[in-house]
């Protein structure tokens, strides 16, 4: 067979296909009225009613029918169907025989009508009876969730659809594809059928095809192209092409290293801006005044109850419930905060080891604390919409909003709080008594006020720490253990009393520590950072940025 | 005025000292006589229950001793000495668990349990050895000496002081928690080390075993007490004071104050090793639980509320706060934590040289008080 | 090093040979300093030369060159921030500078020892502010500055014989704290406190005493008694004076220094540098 008429072969293969596919799509598909002859006759336009009836048949393979008949039925009521169908949620009330959607509530289950979404009321269990789907069907069911949804004007769904249909590129999904690569306008989606095309193309008897979808590929992003290309290196006999698809493997490779490695950056900033959120505090309390406050993490823990109680209190207002709880969290944790200082630290001033234990005691009460009032287990706190969800750049790296969002709060809050130092009545007098605090007594600066301040305001910043923390884990009493030893590391590393330390050592420390999980496991990892900064000490004993001049060891 | 020799400086000059040691050398005597040869219904039995918890706070008690020599006397305030305790310990524990033997639940006698659990096929090079006694009361010692000599070697020598060397300390058992919690490093992972059968061949469950466990933790603690008081009474122990009031000054007069620091730092390791293999036999288990930060600053309170920079506050601490742990845990589960929190900032603000501070205060007081009064009746 | 260093440093003048320099014990690396060996043949003990150190930017020495000669009494005054306690950081081993050479005697390179290691050498230093063990007694005190093995073994088993308990009662006596000898330090004066320290450097037998300002603090007749004390120290010992009080220093210096940012601006007696035009300026002019 010469080239050209191979090529024209599968043309015409392909017409045939396509023409196929957009009959079955319009109407009932060849096949299954074809093999639903015997028990049904052939209805042209079958309802909903009448297909989705044909579900609670007895067995897998009429139930196998009754799902292709459906999938035929253009209506928007199928897509719900089957997703609650591959959940094991469709069940059929046994006396009505009614097909309903159900939810577990304490009272029993709420059944909701598959047919106008009206609710039918609470039901047991024993009156009630599952449509169950074995795997063939759940295979089935993906791959028509997966065609309906191509269907969906919403971008997600879509997407999320033909991800699906690319897993498995047969001559069905492939004529599905062709259709969308004529239609779709969006460009990521583009690329997605753009590259399941070309997998088919892959199959090709024509090598100029296949040289030329190897080379597509090559741009190629999804994972199942590395599949289809391993597969190619290790079957086919033609150099050329196995050269073809060495070369094109080797770009996505490297193109994938690029991305993990950029991801690994990412993640890395995500945990260093935590870090950095946490430490900050520290800076001002640590570094400032020279006070170690071992409570510092119960202070972010009051922080995230702060946020969990606001949205107990407007739990229809979930974004706006954040907004309130900055600040809430701040003035809360900060009034903690100028309360440890009145009451406790304010007597251990020059004894940093007897300030250390009195803030530990504190933070066990506190801990106690919360744990007496909301209880010992961990509280749900609700993530915004505008904050869930993440941005796909490609198919191997998505950046979640949360983590984007709290790198850029971290941000905000350091910048703010350089802003206050800088700028503020404040911040001159909390520098003038972190320099020299007889000095600037003399000068008439009420040095107990600042302390006051100054601690409260390292607490405050702990406490919106806090909120950004309920965002990415568990809400419980031990919140604050977990990240006190880590964010002393970086204000330790970055050196004391400096902010800008403090930015560089969270961040050198949450990328280094998420370039190492890959490859020594998460657990080594933290391992290996504490072990690193207790070498480092050797070389920087006052850290990256220390304060240098005569006295400063005094 | 010369200098007695040890002995007769302890008789003469360190009166807490007697009580304490009289006090230990009694109980020594009669909790395991009171034990084993008094019937069980008598009223002056000690179940031994009782005997094991008492053995326990003892073996708490050399702890304190053990950190009272690096905090109280040299001022390096550690937070990570509950990790030496913990790997001496492990050291007792893997010694405990190889004499298993077959009698575990895969009746493997090479191999603990868990490794057999892990598809383990062969004992790991570290487990080498510890089948002997005399090897593993050797690594008790070494295993926290040799890490704490690398530790202090390093943060010492970068004079790392104060509270970043707390703080590097607390991360040091952090690490070692983190790490002992993998299942990998062959330590039991989460679940530790237990379900010991015997010790040198007698049955750890036996009420003669654990008397004879009781009995040898008073030893240790009364060698351990007198060893440290030859070491603060000696000219070494006055180099390691002058360290904690004025290390510049230790250093301008010829000291090479690292190697001070060092050298208490690694014994006090040791001590607390020595504590840890001496508290493994008689609660029957170590875990990773051990190495809690929690622990070692715990650890620190036991020191604070007995009272620093004496040998016998530190054992004080020890013994009072772990008996209140143990009733208020039972009694009042919530209350506790309140209580250690309490006692933190209670010991910190207003009682910095703890109890023994109070009564020497308070003793003082009344001597002054009796002066007066017979001043009085002279005039 | 390359070979060309190799000989250059062999044939630095200033040097003999580095196996004399700096003995070292074999195994443990310890050097061995033993206080006569230290070479004052050609006057100066203490040799300070183009030294330079720098905190962020600022130039706290500034090409500093100083010598003291042996047996010397040197007072050394200047403004603040003039760089004197800066100078006795480098000497003692503190700070390290960032250029230039320190030597005590021809032989030892100061800036490649360490704090005790120069201390064993032979350099006292009394600080600023007076630093003494407050927990301790007075004849502790004295007892941990004697000259001794201060090695950690040989410390632990430390015994005090009759010949040392003479030697503390000694300087005891010469500090006037004989009947304090078994109260502890805590509760001396600031004066006595002052003494103590110095006499803690004389426990020390050292070649050089590094003394800052020792008399801040006290009174008159305090004063005195230190001035002499610190005249009848010269000649056996080296001692560098660094004080403000310029009654004190026209009381017992031959020879005054006055730094000024850092590096010297006058040397000579009291009254030349007192009458040095410079030194009227930095003085009285701002």
């Amino acid at each position: 067979m010469t080239f050209s008429s191979r090529k024209n072969t599968l043309r015409l293969l392909s017409f045939i296909l396509i023409l196929l596919v957009s009959v079955s799509y319009s109407s009932v598909g060849l096949t299954a009225s074809v093999e639903l002859k015997t028990e049904a006759p052939v209805v042209a336009d079958i309802s909903f009613e009448v297909a989705t009836a044909n579900l609670m048949a007895g067995n897998y393979s009429d139930r196998e029918k009754a799902i292709k008949i459906l999938l035929s039925v253009d209506d928007e009521r199928v897509l719900p169907v089957f997703q609650r169908m591959l959940k094991s949620k469709l069940y059929y009330i046994k006396k009505t025989k009614q097909l309903v959607f159900i939810e577990k509530t304490d009272g029993g289950y709420k059944t909701t009508s598959i047919l106008n979404n009206k609710e039918l009321g609470l039901f047991e269990k024993n009156k009630l009876k599952k449509v169950k789907v074995n795997n063939k069907l759940r295979r089935l069911l993906r791959s028509y969730i997966a065609r309906l949804g191509i269907k969906s004007t919403d971008v997600a769904v879509r997407k999320a659809a033909v991800k699906q249909l690319l897993k498995n590129i047969n001559e069905e999904t492939i004529a599905i594809l062709q259709v969308l690569d004529k239609q779709e306008t969006n460009s990521a989606i583009k690329e997605l059928v753009a590259a399941g095309v070309s997998i088919w193309n892959l199959n090709s008897n024509d090598k100029t095809v296949q040289l030329a979808a190897i080379k597509a590929l090559s741009k190629s992003l999804v994972p199942e192209v590395k599949v289809k290309l391993q597969e190619i290196i290790e079957n086919t006999e033609d150099a050329s092409i196995k050269k073809a698809a060495i070369n094109s493997l080797k770009k996505i490779d490297s193109k994938i290293s690029t991305f993990e490695f950029l991801e690994n950056l990412v993640f890395g900033l995500s945990l260093g801006s935590v870090l950095l959120l946490i430490a900050v505090g520290l800076a001002i309390t640590f570094g400032v005044m020279g006070v170690i406050n071992m409570a510092h993490g119960e202070l972010m823990m009051l922080g995230a109850y702060t946020t969990y109680v606001v949205q107990q209190m407007l739990p229809e207002h979930i974004t706006t419930s954040i907004f309130i709880s900055v600040p809430l969290a701040f003035l809360v944790a900060g009034a903690f905060g100028v309360a440890i200082e009145r009451f406790v630290i304010r007597y251990l001033y020059g004894r940093p080891l007897e300030t250390l234990l009195a803030t530990f005691g504190i933070s066990l009460i506190l801990q106690q604390l919360v744990r007496s009032i909301f209880g010992p287990t961990n509280q749900a706190v609700q993530t915004p919409a505008f904050m869930s969800g993440s941005l796909e750049i490609n198919s191997i790296f998505a950046i979640t909003y949360n983590r984007l969002y709290i790198f850029i709060f971290a941000i905000v809050v350091l910048l703010l709080l350089m802003l206050i130092l800088k700028k503020t009545k404040l911040g001159l007098q909390v520098r003038a008594v972190s320099q020299n605090r007889t000095m600037a007594k003399a000068m008439g600066v009420k040095s107990e006020w600042v302390d006051a301040m100054t601690f409260g305001l390292g607490s405050g910043i702990a406490g919106v720490a806090g909120v950004a923390l309920s965002q990415l884990t568990n809400v419980g009493p031990n919140l604050g253990q977990g990240y006190i030893i880590d964010s002393f590391m970086v204000v330790v590393f970055g050196g004391v009393g400096n902010l800008l330390g403090t930015f560089v050592g969270a961040m050198s420390l949450g990328v280094f520590n998420k370039f190492l999980e890959p490859w020594s496991g998460a657990v080594l990892a933290k391992i290996l950072v504490l072990i690193f900064i207790i070498l480092f000490i050797q070389k920087r004993p006052r850290g990256l940025f220390p304060k240098k001049g005569r006295g400063v060891e005094d | 005025m010369t200098r007695q020799p040890f002995i007769v400086d302890f008789l003469q000059n360190d009166k807490g000292g007697k009580v304490f040691i009289s006090i230990l050398l009694v109980l020594m005597l009669v909790v395991p006589a009171l034990n084993l040869l008094v019937p069980a219904d008598s009223f002056f039995h000690i179940p031994t229950y009782t005997v094991t918890l008492l053995g326990k706070y003892l073996s708490y008690a050399m702890l304190a001793i053990a950190l009272d020599l690096v905090w109280g006397y040299c001022g390096i305030l550690s937070l990570g000495h509950a990790a030496f305790f913990a790997l001496g310990g492990y050291a007792m524990g893997m010694y405990l668990m190889r004499q298993i033997g077959d009698r575990g639940v895969y009746g493997n006698a090479e191999l603990p349990d868990f490794m057999v659990f892990l598809n383990w096929t062969e004992l790991p090079w570290y487990w080498q050895g510890f089948d002997m006694f005399w090897f593993a009361m050797i690594m008790v010692v070494l295993v926290p000496g040799l890490l704490a000599l690398v530790f202090g070697w390093l943060a010492f020598r970068a004079r790392v002081t104060g509270v970043y060397l707390s703080i590097i300390t607390q991360a040091l058992t952090y690490a070692l928690l983190l790490a002992f919690f993998m299942n990998e490093l062959g330590f039991g992972g989460n679940n530790g080390l237990t379900d010991f059968k015997d010790i040198l061949g007698y049955d750890l469950q036996a009420d003669t075993t654990r008397a004879s466990l009781f009995f040898l933790s008073a030893l240790f603690l009364i060698i351990t007490y007198f060893l440290c008081r030859f070491i603060i009474t000696s000219k070494l122990g006055r180099v390691v004071v002058a360290i904690r009031d004025a290390e510049d000054r230790t250093r301008f007069i010829g000291y090479k104050v690292e190697s001070f620091k060092l050298w208490i730092f690694v014994l006090s390791a040791m001590i607390a090793g020595v504590a840890g293999a001496l508290f493994v036999p008689q609660v029957g288990i170590i875990n990773p639980g051990e190495f809690s930060p929690l622990n070692s600053i715990e650890l620190v309170v036991w020191v604070a509320i007995g009272g620093r920079a004496t040998l016998y506050g530190a054992a004080l601490g020890a013994v009072i706060v772990n008996y209140s742990k143990s009733y208020l845990t039972a009694a009042f589960p919530e209350i506790w934590l309140f209580a250690l929190g309490g006692l933190f900032l209670l010991v910190t603000i207003f009682m910095p040289k703890g109890i023994i501070g109070l009564w020497n205060q308070m003793r003082l007081k009344l001597q002054e008080k009796k002066q007066l009064t017979t001043e009085n009746k002279i005039e | 090093m390359s070979g060309l260093d190799n000989i250059r440093e062999m044939m630095r003048r200033d040097k003999v040979f580095d196996f004399v320099e700096q003995k070292r014990l074999p195994f443990t690396g310890r050097r061995v300093v033993i206080p006569g060996e230290i070479d004052a043949t050609h006057g100066p003990i203490l040799y300070l030369e183009n030294i330079s150190v720098s905190f962020d930017g600022f130039k706290a020495l500034n090409d500093l060159t100083l010598y003291i000669n042996d047996g010397e009494l040197r007072c050394i005054i200047g403004p603040n921030g003039a760089g004197k306690t800066t100078m006795m950081d480098v000497i003692t081993g503190k700070t390290r500078p960032d250029s230039g050479s320190a030597y005590f005697g021809q032989t030892m390179d100061l800036t490649r020892m360490s704090e005790y290691e120069i201390a064993h050498a032979g350099i006292g230093r009394k600080f600023q502010k007076p630093t003494i063990f407050p927990q301790h007694t007075i004849f502790e005190n004295l007892e941990l500055a004697m000259a001794a093995d201060k090695h950690v073994w040989p410390t632990l088993f430390a015994k005090i014989n009759a010949e040392q308990y003479e030697r503390i009662n000694e300087v005891a006596n010469t500090i006037g704290l004989t009947d304090l000898l078994y109260e502890t330090a805590a509760q001396l004066s600031h004066g006595q406190k002052q003494w103590l320290e110095i006499g803690m450097l004389l426990m020390q037998n050292p070649r050089v005493l590094l003394v800052d300002e020792p008399v801040a603090g006290m009174t008159h007749q305090e004063m005195d008694k230190t001035a002499e004390l610190l005249k009848s120290l010269a000649g056996k010992h080296s001692v560098v004076v660094v004080e403000h009080d310029m009654d004190f220093v026209r009381s017992i210096a031959s020879t005054v220094t006055v730094l000024h940012e850092g590096s010297v601006l006058a040397e000579g007696t009291m009254d030349e540098v007192q009458n040095n035009p410079k030194v009227i300026e930095v003085y009285l002019g701002e």
